[in-house]
């Protein structure tokens, strides 16, 4: 079995949200999403960028093709090494935004995505992970 | 430094993003298009979208911001040409653009803002009669 196609890219500026969007734009369009499904995919994954740049003082980016029988998709992980979130629940709801935001970026990320998992830990970090499959 | 161009024309400012703009560029859009209003006393602001693959919360707000900014200064502001695919992602992704007037292209808003200009007119008009 072929080695799944893999991209990593820090998040360090703001620039770098712009080219996490790039690259997730690109690997969307080689694996055939559509456009709605790619614009979904882009707009999640810069609000996940800039989570991680804003809330968790940047972080890197892991982008994943994936391959499960007839399906495909796109997997994007977003890791920083942040002050954490001590309660998700309240966090994924709209509006709630500790930063200059408008509190929309979890929760939209979330329903932007086929599949989407959180784990974080007060002092150690976030990590999201967000699927959409074509 | 990186900016977005800003065009005036008559009474209007002209504005088209044709590039994928990162954070601090679109705050940087967001204050010279304020300062430019005040300073050309614009009347109408158009912004053509049409170019923007995406657009994220913090991209619309900024578009949110810059129609309330433009009417606290008496201006009226129009985005032109978002694309099916962006507006369908920023009603799910929670930002509905409610209080942005839109229309589907630069012909569309640019007839939108000259009748608005012409009825503000023809009030000021109506003022001064009596």
């Amino acid at each position: 079995m072929a080695t799944p196609q893999t991209d990593e890219q820090p998040i360090v500026t703001s620039e770098d949200v712009v080219l996490v969007r790039q690259l997730v734009r690109a690997r969307a369009v080689e694996n055939g999403f559509s456009l709605v499904d790619q614009t979904k995919l882009v707009t999640a994954a810069s609000e996940l960028a800039r989570n991680a740049l804003e809330h968790g003082g940047g972080g890197k980016m892991r982008l994943e093709v994936l391959n499960s029988g007839l399906r495909r998709g796109v997997r994007v992980t977003f890791a920083d090494q942040g002050p954490g979130i001590a309660n998700i629940e309240q966090a994924l709801r709209d509006g709630f935004t500790t930063g200059r935001g408008l509190g929309l970026g979890l929760g939209g990320a979330k329903r932007l995505s086929n599949e989407f998992d959180i784990v974080s830990r007060p002092g150690e970090g976030t990590t999201v992970t967000i699927t959409r499959w074509r | 430094m990186e900016r977005i161009p800003i065009l005036k024309m008559g009474p209007y400012l002209l504005v088209t993003i044709q590039i994928d703009m990162h954070d601090r560029l679109a705050m940087t859009l967001q204050d010279d298009l304020t300062d430019r209003i005040v300073a050309a006393r614009a009347k109408a602001v158009l912004i053509d979208i049409s170019a923007l693959e995406m657009v994220d919360s913090f991209i619309g707000r900024m578009i949110a911001n810059i129609a309330a900014m433009s009417s606290v200064l008496d201006a009226e502001t129009v985005v032109v040409g978002m694309r099916p695919a962006v507006a369908i992602t920023l009603v799910e992704l929670g930002l509905p653009l409610g209080g942005v007037r839109t229309a589907l292209n630069v012909e569309h808003g640019m007839a939108l803002l000259k009748a608005r200009l012409v009825a503000a007119a023809d009030d000021t008009d109506g003022d001064s009669a009596n």
